[in-house]
């Protein structure tokens, strides 16, 4: 049954998507590795940790816009989510340096001897074993996405209202983050990690082993959402999209429905804040600002909601972009990413894959019946 | 050769000095020379008779000597002012305040002062200011008494008071008198008449006082400052909610400035702006940029600077308000999200150009002076510049009320809001109705960073604070319902302040952002939520 | 008649917006296998009464009972919907992103929970439903077209479909002819005479020559509450419904 629910995800986009992702777990380790540093086919790990920090976002936004796209969602606050699943995966970071850290405690990371702290806080008690993190990474924000979206959707908050309080949800842990009393070393956030299950952090071998982790995740989570969108159990998804009252008087509960994508997204995004951290080697709670999931927003608009690959190529496409832009032109950078939102959502509602179906449209096909762009109409 | 030099000059000095000394007042010359003559001892009697002069020419003198500045002149044992300057001092009169000449460091010694004497001169000072031609010293030497509780000022404020004709200063010199009877030995009937003023007076200050006297002295004392205490602590309870309450209508005030603008657009048009926050920002430079033209042009008007403002951050907040509906805003109507998608990617390029053009630093924004200091009522501190925002606040507010249930355009707005179409039948020019709603929105938001100018910061991330806030209170109160808006920003702001003792700033919002987030659970469409078919639309 | 041996049993129910009284202590009895026509004029309260039988809207008062023990007033929607109450609205909502196919394919009887629907195959049985379906009402040649892109009449049509997909035991349907041709509203009857036979049908609608076509027992709504029942022509005869229907 397992194996026919996932085959039914497996269409010719799938497999071309795929491919990429199996070229790239292959091609990088080599030509990060395996060639001479001096040669041009050389990737650094600098070079590494930004592919992998790229594909962790593209898994944030193919979370996401398995609630957008197909649930009519729009989560301004899965920043949160990613940013929880971080918190834990630093966490464990945390506790591997050991007495290693400036101040030499064993058991208390830096920040905590530095407030004089003189016991580890209780929620920080299991981080020191990675299995413990990776349950928590997934744990903690569909916990959290569960809660929020059991009172939210039981209420029928919808729409605008829905995306606000989301929003709400991020900056409210924003505030807290920031409180160093939290314990989660407050404005720093968590960082200069060592390693990471015993091999070091900054290896590039490390790096290596952390891309190709972050490929795998990504490809699972691909085929876990395409088969789940094209299962009826996704069709029931997009249906709630368009006409959630309507699915009700069929007798579908649209609330556990929409529970169900909401609380996999947000572990989703959880698992890409956990693949995300170790990368970038820092963890803190500007993630949270409510600035970072509405760009995640911008990255599903770009590549075109509801069609999943769509959202990991605008991921990709806009963070390349603004690697680019913050490093040659940064004052531009915000123009174009203003500009950006404006004109997809004025001249590209469905975004690039939508374009590119639209233009294959107009050349007669029998294209399957697979995954439907997402309706402007519904909100 | 130094020393050598210095004697030199010092013996100079020594020569010049009867040319000031017939300057001296005669009468208190030998009391200012006492105060050099050696022991503590020595100093204290010199300056009891010089309070006893009553003379307000010691004033300066006494208070020299607490600066530290009161030298002794080697030489002649002169007491002088001397402040360092170069190497050496600078020498005044102590009386006069005419210089004098210098001296070399070591030619002059400064007078040494112990707590005991530090004590007496305040009291001595406070009895000779409390003689003071000014009603204003007369008052405050009255409360520097009430502080020091100095006995030795006991007579010298009986005498005051006997003389005093000005109300205030009156009771201020009671409560003074009040205060220094209930530390000392006086009768009890004294004490308790005492206590009937410091519970009169009812502040921290006297509860202090009232605090000390329960904790001591006779058992009729003790009851009466207890039942004191008691009655004083309700009543400071009492000041510190208005007080709160003040706080949270001033933050309301300012939140209602901000959310006053969004509940037109998201309220009426249904339009979510999240270059909201930029078009307060907006209005803020404005208001700097007007301000800078005062300030080169006409700096002596600066105070009208604000007035002019007013308009100004209206007319160019609407400006650019109405120049977003039409090229962006009028293509979306209908998809909420995809606007505020839009808008979002506006603010970050609003925020990028005002960086651009005027930096990223804070720029400065002056308050004219009827918008600076305080005053107080009962146990109340007011600020004008708190005043006046709240009563803008509630101006713009009335305004907007007015303008959209009295006039024609109100009506337009209202029509087109409630069904296009039939409006559009109608002849009502719905785009132009549109654009214009939309302006008016952006221009009170422009007219709320004109207010804000004044309490915040004036950088390119300004509006970004005000955005969920003001969002939160549209939301709360019930969307398309301005008095919603007026009960939300009122009620998010007191609570908001009412949280903040217990939790402190930050967790205080966090609290009161859960408390929306479940509240919207409960009551989707907020406070004040619009019924029927129209909204399930 | 007891509640007891009803499908359906109204009680006293009112409604009221703002002030405003959609319903006004309605009562109203239908019996397993029965077909009722309601007519009344516009505003009288017969789409409100569907959406209070289906959960849409809470009444203030009032009693509604399904097969004589389900308190309708107290579920929600989805819940009612399982109980065998399927209804089709009166502007036709079908999902339009859907395929014919897969609208019907949602509105198939199976089970309604999100693991269930997960792990769903179409079996051989429900295609052969969804065939038969599609055959009677007329869109096999589209199956495989978005419901967005059917005709006003298409999207009626697909909606009874997915009425009859639904198996409900009591189905209530909002003006299903409007928008018809006289000859799709022919067929429409005839297709709702043979459901009836299964099931129990509400229809509200204003068309008087279907009304006569269906040729069973009709209820008038005025303001809120019955003005009368009975046959079509002892309701047509009676005063207070010809001033109701003139005066307007
Ligand atoms: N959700 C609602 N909010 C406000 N008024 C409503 C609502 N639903 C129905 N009404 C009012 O109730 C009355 C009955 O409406 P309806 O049941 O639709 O009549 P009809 O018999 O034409 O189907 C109408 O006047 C309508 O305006
Ligand atoms: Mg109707």
């Amino acid at each position: 049954m397992l194996t026919r629910f996932l085959l039914l995800g497996l269409d010719k986009k799938a497999g071309v998507l795929l491919a990429v992702l199996a070229l790239l777990a292959v091609a990088v380790p080599v030509m990060a590795l395996g060639t001479a540093p001096d040669s041009a086919w050389h990737l650094s790990t600098h070079t590494v940790a930004l592919l992998g920090k790229y594909l962790c976002f593209a898994l944030l936004a193919l979370a996401l816009d398995l609630v957008w796209g197909y649930v009519g969602i729009l989560s301004l606050g899965h920043a949160a989510f990613f940013t929880l699943g971080g918190y834990a995966m630093g966490m464990y970071l945390m506790r591997q340096i050991g007495p290693r850290g400036v101040y030499g405690n064993p058991i208390l990371p830096d920040f905590m001897v530095f407030l004089n702290w003189k016991e580890l806080p209780w929620y920080w008690h299991g981080f020191d074993q990675f299995w413990f993190a990776a349950i928590m990474v997934v744990l903690v924000p569909g916990a959290l996405a569960f809660a929020f979206g059991w009172f939210a959707f039981r209420s029928r908050v919808t729409g605008v209202y829905l995306s606000i309080i989301t929003q709400a949800l991020t900056f409210a842990l924003m505030l807290a983050f920031f409180r160093n009393d939290m314990g989660f070393g407050g404005n720093n956030g968590l960082t200069d990690f060592k390693e990471i299950l015993g091999f070091d952090i900054q290896a590039a071998s490390t790096r290596v082993g952390l891309f190709v982790a972050t490929v795998v995740a990504l490809a699972i989570g691909y085929v876990l959402a395409s088969s789940i969108v094209a299962s009826k159990l996704g069709k029931v998804l997009v249906a709630v999209r368009d006409a959630e009252s309507r699915v009700r008087f069929l007798g579908y509960e649209t609330e556990r429905y929409k529970l169900f994508a909401w609380t996999l997204s947000a572990c989703m995004a959880g698992v890409a804040g956990a693949l995300y951290v170790p990368q970038v080697g820092i963890i803190n709670p500007s993630e949270f600002s409510p600035a970072s999931s509405i760009e995640a927003v911008i990255w599903v608009a770009v590549g075109g909601r509801g069609t999943l690959a769509g959202a990991i190529l605008g991921a990709v496409l806009v963070n390349f972009g603004k690697s680019y832009f913050t490093a040659a032109l940064p004052e531009l950078w915000l123009f174009a990413l203003g500009g950006l939102f404006v004109l997809v959502t004025l001249f590209l509602p469905k975004g690039i894959l939508g374009l590119a179906a639209q233009l294959r449209q107009r050349l007669p096909s029998r294209g399957a019946v697979a995954a439907k762009p997402a309706d402007q109409k519904g909100v | 050769m130094h020393r050598a030099f210095c004697w030199l000059l010092a013996a100079f000095l020594a020569l010049a000095a009867p040319a000031y000394a017939a300057e001296m007042d005669a009468r208190l010359e030998p009391l200012v020379r006492g105060l050099g003559a050696g022991s503590y001892a020595d100093t204290e009697k010199a300056l009891a008779k010089l309070a006893e002069t009553g003379d307000p020419a010691a004033v300066p003198v006494i208070e020299a000597l607490q600066a530290g500045d009161l030298h002794v002149r080697k030489p002649d044992g002169a007491v002088v002012v001397a402040k360092r300057s170069g190497n050496g001092y600078a020498l005044t009169d102590p009386v006069t305040g005419a210089p004098i000449g210098e001296a070399d460091r070591n030619a002059v010694e400064k007078i040494k002062v112990n707590n005991a004497l530090r004590r007496s001169m305040s009291a001595a000072l406070g009895a000779l200011t409390l003689m003071s031609p000014n009603a204003g010293t007369r008052w405050q030497a009255a409360e520097a008494v009430f502080k020091s509780r100095d006995a030795n000022a006991l007579d010298a404020l009986n005498a005051a008071l006997a003389k005093e004709t000005d109300e205030g200063v009156k009771r201020a010199m009671t409560q003074a008198r009040a205060s220094v009877l209930l530390g000392s030995s006086a009768p009890d009937d004294d004490k308790l008449a005492a206590i009937e003023v410091l519970k009169d007076r009812g502040d921290q200050d006297a509860l202090a006082l009232l605090n000390g006297a329960a904790s001591g002295g006779s058992d009729a004392v003790k009851a009466a400052a207890e039942k004191a205490v008691a009655a004083v602590e309700n009543r400071l309870a009492l000041w510190g909610a208005a007080q709160n309450l003040w706080y949270g209508l001033s933050l309301g005030s300012v939140l209602l400035l901000a959310a006053i603008g969004l509940a037109v657009t998201f309220g009426v048009m249904g339009v979510i702006n999240m270059a909201h926050g930029e078009m307060v920002m907006i209005g803020a430079y404005a208001t700097f940029l007007v301000q800078e033209a005062f300030r080169a042009w006409a700096p002596g008007l600066f105070d009208l600077s604000i007035l002019v403002a007013l308009p100004v951050a209206f007319l160019v907040s609407g400006a650019v308000g109405v120049v977003i509906e039409r090229s962006v805003i009028r293509w979306l109507y209908g998809r909420p999200l995809e606007t505020l998608l839009a808008t979002w990617g506006l603010s970050l390029a609003l925020q990028q150009a005002v960086r651009s053009l005027f930096g990223p630093t804070n720029r400065e924004v002056g308050a004219p002076s009827w918008m600076s200091g305080a005053f107080q009522v009962g146990g109340l501190t007011i600020t004008y510049g708190r005043l006046w925002i709240v009563v803008f606040a509630f101006l713009v507010f009335a305004a907007l009320l007015v303008a959209l249930r009295k006039t024609w355009f109100g009506l337009s707005i209202r029509a087109v809001t409630q069904n296009r179409n039939m409006a559009s039948a109608m002849g009502i020019r719905t785009a132009r109705v549109d654009a214009l709603t939309f302006g008016l929105g952006s221009g009170i938001a422009g007219l709320a960073g004109v207010a804000l100018s004044q309490i915040d910061n004036v950088s390119p991330n300004l509006g970004q604070g005000y955005i969920i806030d003001s969002f939160m209170v549209v939301v709360f109160g019930g969307v398309g319902n301005l008095w919603g808006t007026l009960v939300g920003a009122l009620a998010l702001g007191s609570v908001n302040k009412f949280l903040e003792p217990y939790a402190g700033a930050v967790l205080g919002k966090i609290l009161v952002l859960i408390f929306i987030i479940l509240f919207i659970q409960r009551r989707p469409r907020g406070l004040f939520a619009l019924k029927g078919r129209a909204v399930e639309a | 008649m007891s509640a007891e041996d009803t499908l359906l049993y109204l009680d006293g129910v009112s409604v009221s917006f703002d002030g405003f009284r959609a319903l006004n202590s309605l009562s109203l009895l239908i019996e397993p296998g029965e077909m009722r026509a309601i007519i009344g004029p516009n505003g009288a309260g017969k789409t409100t009464m569907m959406d209070v039988i289906t959960g849409k809207t809470r009444p203030d008062t009032g009693t509604i009972l399904f097969e004589g023990k389900t308190d309708l007033t107290a579920m929600r929607e989805a819940g009612i919907a399982n109980l065998g109450i399927g209804r089709k609205f009166q502007r036709p909502t079908v999902f339009e992103n859907h395929t014919v196919w897969d609208n019907l394919e949602l509105a198939l009887k199976a089970p309604r929970r999100p693991l269930k629907t997960l792990t769903y195959a179409v079996s051989r049985d429900d295609r052969v439903r969804i065939e038969e379906i599609l055959d009677i009402t007329r869109l096999s040649p589209k199956r495989e077209r978005q419901a967005g892109s059917l005709s006003h009449g298409e999207k009626q049509w697909l909606e009874i479909g997915m009425l009859l997909a639904q198996d409900p035991k009591l189905l209530l349907v909002d003006e299903p002819v409007a928008g018809m041709t006289d000859a799709e509203t022919e067929q429409t009857a005839r297709l709702l005479k043979d459901i009836a036979g299964k099931h129990s049908v509400i229809v509200v609608e204003h068309d008087m020559v279907f009304v006569r076509e269906l040729g069973v027992k009709v209820t008038v709504l005025h303001e809120g509450s019955v003005l009368a029942e009975g046959s079509l022509d002892a309701v047509s005869a009676n005063q207070q419904v010809i001033d109701v229907y003139l005066g307007r």
